[in-house]
């Protein structure tokens, strides 16, 4: 073998056109024992794609041990699978028809291995769902059967097998397809797209149809797989990109900000104005970014790309990119059916992680509507907490708001899952919207954002001007506990330091803003009027220190809702050191102001108000 | 979009979070066709950056050729390219190659998986965890100077496929190793959708698969598509034969094969020449008692 010099070979093909086949991930469920292995081996067998001799070995070797042959062997690549005779994993096997090439995914049908078999199906188009004829339908038909629907699997096939034991009869057939069809519409699960009696061990209606079974008139299954639309990627949907990162890699003289993230559903083009939700900031797109690919005026759905806007906004991860007129929904509650495979159930007044589109933050149950046996699905368990494998229908509850839809809608960004410690520990999706107290304040604010008149001088402008971004710091709590002693110092502090702070003090507001309130106005009036002129000064790019008795800790939420996407901090003086109330700092009013400043400072440059 | 692009999104989609999730992150480069086009689509990510170090774990084995074209393309990409080695057990003669000719049973003599054992597995964990020496391409002078930062990687980008090897086959995109880089292939996570697992444990790390999905057949067709840059080890010079996989010179046999271009071996896998071989066959190591590379794998190794 002769060894080219050191130049890497760069391949003078004439064209770089690749003609490359279509593919579709197809996953094989059912009760353990079912037969999916033996229909995945058959399937690879007759379509003639294993390797050669391997069948053959593979029974030799069972002959050798006096095993009798399964289909089960040949899959079962894993010395760990051969010792504990299941199959562990979703094992990929690949395999081709005249229409596509398939990759399968053999689902483990064991229960230990439920989170095996989620992590395979997640990933498939379409399902085959496997039943023994004789055993009927069990705790894991039924399981999988919901399964399949909560991950959005809309193509089903259900393969009634091992007819033969059954003597090939139609009655049992019928009886078994009747008895599921019931139970799916029961749990309103998507109704599968046929019913096929099977015998996987002899092939029986896999690629040939059966002589045994002339009374069906229907597809074989590999007919049914060609049969299999292929999904095409969203591009009628509404656009959403959930924001994945903010690139600015600045080696090699590269400037380019670049709002990175792949696009879910529908299409943008160069020149749209788009949204950020929650933060409702909005720009204009101005160019989309790739690397060795053509320049394009206009992406959609199922593209990894990123864009530079006209106007460099600060928007982080988690945000969603629409156009105005489609925006998500924006709050902290939903409601959602979820599968927990934690070892630890879930509990309520506990804190675990959402991770929903590219968005994580610290969620609640906020109420546990009911839990079901995932088996059975037909009576409620009375439990108070979602135990390992159970489903349940819930009511959660971010920290903070987050752009959502439902599943139904868009899947995309309608479907979560949830993280305890470190691992993720159950999965589900939105079905439903559920208010809080900040709703109607929140699409006040959208409506007064989206049809905000911009001035001549940006946000980031001013913040290259200032050195800082605008920001709130307020600080709360009961009267008379120096809440403006250390605001004022903290206004000073930062002046001297170069920064443009703005100390709003909320008696202000009464005087003037506010003179035309009768005394019984609501408090919520005073709050909302409060929070609109806070935003105005925000805008003025300035860090509001504020204090107020008007406002107390329990309409600091409202006043967040009003100031879009601004980082806030809520510091409370608290001398009883009772107070439970969510915050971000939590003092005395025993402490030097000199402290509480740095604590301040601290928290503004976490969260990225100032660097120095 | 056809299934190329579709491969190659989720890919990219996939390196970004990798790239999110993992202050120290990695990607291991062998220097083969699928761990070169991982670089690719990191460029692809990162639009034309590659903002994590490589990773090569160099056995003094490779091929000559494989080294000249690494430094190459790390020089022309820009990278920041680390090279780890089990020099201690190389420089007293501890392997495989050097042991081969003492008589079978002499305990010095090395088996080729005890090898691999030290110097791809061993050396690859030692380099990972920063208690091996690193060495860093100085992209002024070319040469390899000793990296100071020895904090360990606690994500690792791995060029995997399912279809390579059926050990492979059940990995998960984001697939977790406790301490000891072992893989606890009955417990792994689950993965919804495209949530991965990107919180760990201290002193765990994950290893990241962007090219699961991919076959040897997309990995070809996209170097076909994008232009990529191949080692020519790959390619028939004449003589018959060519590489399919890429180890080390002295554990690797090339396979007959005409191919001389990348359209060729395209066209020889789509005719299902080679459908009976399988795609490590040439490579020794694999082939010494059972287990083989998921012996390997649970052990650390790529
Ligand atoms: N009689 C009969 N037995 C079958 C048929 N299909 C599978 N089996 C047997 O059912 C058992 C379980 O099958 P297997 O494919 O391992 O099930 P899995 O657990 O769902 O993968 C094995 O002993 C198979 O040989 C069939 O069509 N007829």
């Amino acid at each position: 073998m002769s060894v080219a010099g050191p130049d890497p070979k760069r391949e003078a093909a004439e064209s770089t056109h690749v003609e490359s086949r279509p593919q579709m991930n197809i996953v094989i469920v059912g009760h353990v024992d079912h037969g999916k292995s033996t229909l995945v081996g058959r399937l690879l067998a007759d379509t003639g794609s294993l390797p050669q001799g391997k069948l053959d070995k593979v029974k030799r070797e069972c002959a050798r041990t006096g095993k009798p042959f399964e289909y089960a062997f040949l899959l079962d690549a894993l010395e760990d699978e051969q010792d504990q005779g299941i199959t562990i994993d979703t094992a990929r096997c690949f395999f081709k028809t005249a229409a596509r090439d398939y990759i399968i995914i053999d689902a483990p049908g064991h229960i230990e291995f439920l989170k095996n078999m989620i992590s395979g199906a997640a990933r498939a188009e379409a399902a085959l769902l496997m039943i023994d004829a004789k055993e009927g339908v069990r705790e894991n038909s039924r399981r999988h059967g919901w399964i399949l629907g909560m991950l959005g699997i809309r193509q089903v096939v259900v393969c009634v097998n091992k007819m033969d034991l059954v003597g090939y009869s139609q009655a049992a057939f019928d009886a078994i397809e009747k008895e599921y069809r019931a139970f799916l519409t029961g749990i309103g699960a998507v109704s599968p797209k046929a019913f096929v009696p099977i015998a996987a061990i002899t092939g029986e209606n896999l690629t040939q149809r059966s002589q045994a079974m002339g009374w069906y008139r229907g597809d074989t299954v590999l007919d049914m797989l060609d049969g299999f639309a292929k999904q095409p990627p969203k591009i009628a949907l509404p656009l959403r990109m959930p924001v994945q990162a903010i690139y600015k890699f600045t080696e090699h003289g590269d400037d380019r900000r670049v709002i990175a993230g792949r696009i879910e559903t529908g299409k943008v083009q160069v020149g749209d104005e788009v949204v950020f939700s929650p933060s409702n900031k909005s720009a204009t797109i101005r160019s989309i970014e790739g690397f060795n690919a053509a320049p394009r005026a206009s992406i959609e759905a199922g593209w990894s790309t990123g864009f530079t806007l006209s106007e460099e906004i600060y928007v982080t991860r988690g945000e969603v990119m629409s156009h105005k007129a489609h925006a998500p929904m924006v709050g902290t509650r939903f409601r959602a059916n979820l599968i927990w495979l934690g070892r630890t159930p879930m509990t309520q007044g506990r804190d675990y992680k959402l991770k929903l589109h590219t968005s994580a933050i610290p969620v609640r149950i906020r109420k546990l509507n009911k839990v079901l046996d995932a088996s059975r699905l037909d009576g409620e368990l009375a439990k108070d907490h979602v135990g390992r494998h159970d489903v349940a229908d819930v009511v959660l509850e971010t920290a903070k708001p987050i752009a959502f839809d439902l599943s139904r809608e868009n899947d995309g960004t309608g479907r979560f899952v949830i993280v305890d410690g470190y691992d993720v520990a159950g999965g589900g999706i939105i079905v439903e919207s559920v208010t809080d107290e900040q709703d109607t304040l929140r699409s006040e604010a959208r409506m007064r954002d989206f049809s905000w008149i911009p001035g001549g001088v940006t946000a980031a402008e001013r913040a290259q001007r200032n050195g800082h971004r605008a920001a709130l710091v307020m600080f709360l709590g009961k009267p008379q506990v120096g809440k403006h002693r250390y605001a004022r110092a903290l206004e000073k502090a930062l002046f001297d330091d170069g920064k443009n702070p703005y100390l709003l003090d909320g008696t202000n507001v009464l005087l003037g803003v506010d003179h035309d309130l009768s005394a019984e106005a609501t408090q919520d009036e005073l709050v909302r009027r409060f929070g609109e002129v806070a935003y105005l000064i925000l805008n003025a790019g300035a860090i509001v220190v504020s204090t107020t008795n008007a406002i107390g800790m329990a309409d600091y939420g409202a006043v967040q809702a009003l100031i879009g996407g601004n980082p806030s901090i809520a510091v409370e003086v608290d001398p009883t050191g009772r107070s439970t109330a969510a915050c971000d700092l939590r003092i005395k009013g025993t402490e030097s102001e000199a402290e509480v400043i740095a604590k301040v400072v601290t928290l503004l440059k976490q969260r990225q108000v100032f660097s120095a | 979009m056809d299934h190329l692009d579709q491969l190659e999104q989720q890919s990219v989609f996939i390196l970004r979070e990798a790239y999110r999730h993992f202050d120290r992150l990695c990607m291991l480069w062998s220097i083969g066709k699928d761990s070169t086009v991982l670089l690719w689509l990191a460029r692809k990510a990162f639009l034309g950056h590659v903002p994590f170090p490589l990773v090569h774990i160099d056995t003094s084995y490779k091929l000559p050729e494989m080294i000249a074209y690494r430094d190459r393309l790390a020089m022309e990409y820009k990278l920041t390219m680390i090279v780890g080695q089990d020099a201690a057990s190389i420089a007293a003669g501890n392997t495989f190659p050097a042991t081969k000719d003492l008589p079978a049973d002499d305990p010095r003599k090395l088996t080729r998986k005890q090898c691999c054992g030290l110097l791809k597995s061993g050396a690859l964990k030692a380099t990972l965890h920063g208690s091996g020496v690193r060495k860093r391409l100085d992209l002024a002078t070319g040469k390899y100077e000793i990296e100071p930062d020895s904090e360990p990687y606690t994500g690792v980008i791995v060029g995997a496929r399912a279809d390579e090897e059926g050990s492979r086959s059940k990995e998960r995109y984001f697939s977790p190793r406790d301490k000891n880089n072992a893989w606890d292939v009955g417990d792994q996570p689950p993965e919804f959708w495209n949530q991965f697992k990107t919180d760990f444990a201290p002193n765990t790390h994950v290893r990241i698969h962007p090219l699961l999905d991919w076959t040897e057949l997309n990995i070809w067709e996209y170097i076909k598509r994008e232009a990529i840059p191949t080692v020519s080890l790959y390619y028939d010079q004449g003589d018959g034969k060519r590489y399919r996989s890429l180890g080390c010179g002295p554990c690797q046999s090339p396979i007959d094969s005409t191919s001389r271009n990348v359209d060729d071996i395209i066209a020889e896998l789509k005719s299902g020449a080679l459908k009976n071989i399988a795609e490590r066959g040439g490579r020794a190591q694999d082939q010494e008692g059972r287990g083989g590379l998921e012996d390997l794998r649970k052990d650390g190794y790529m």
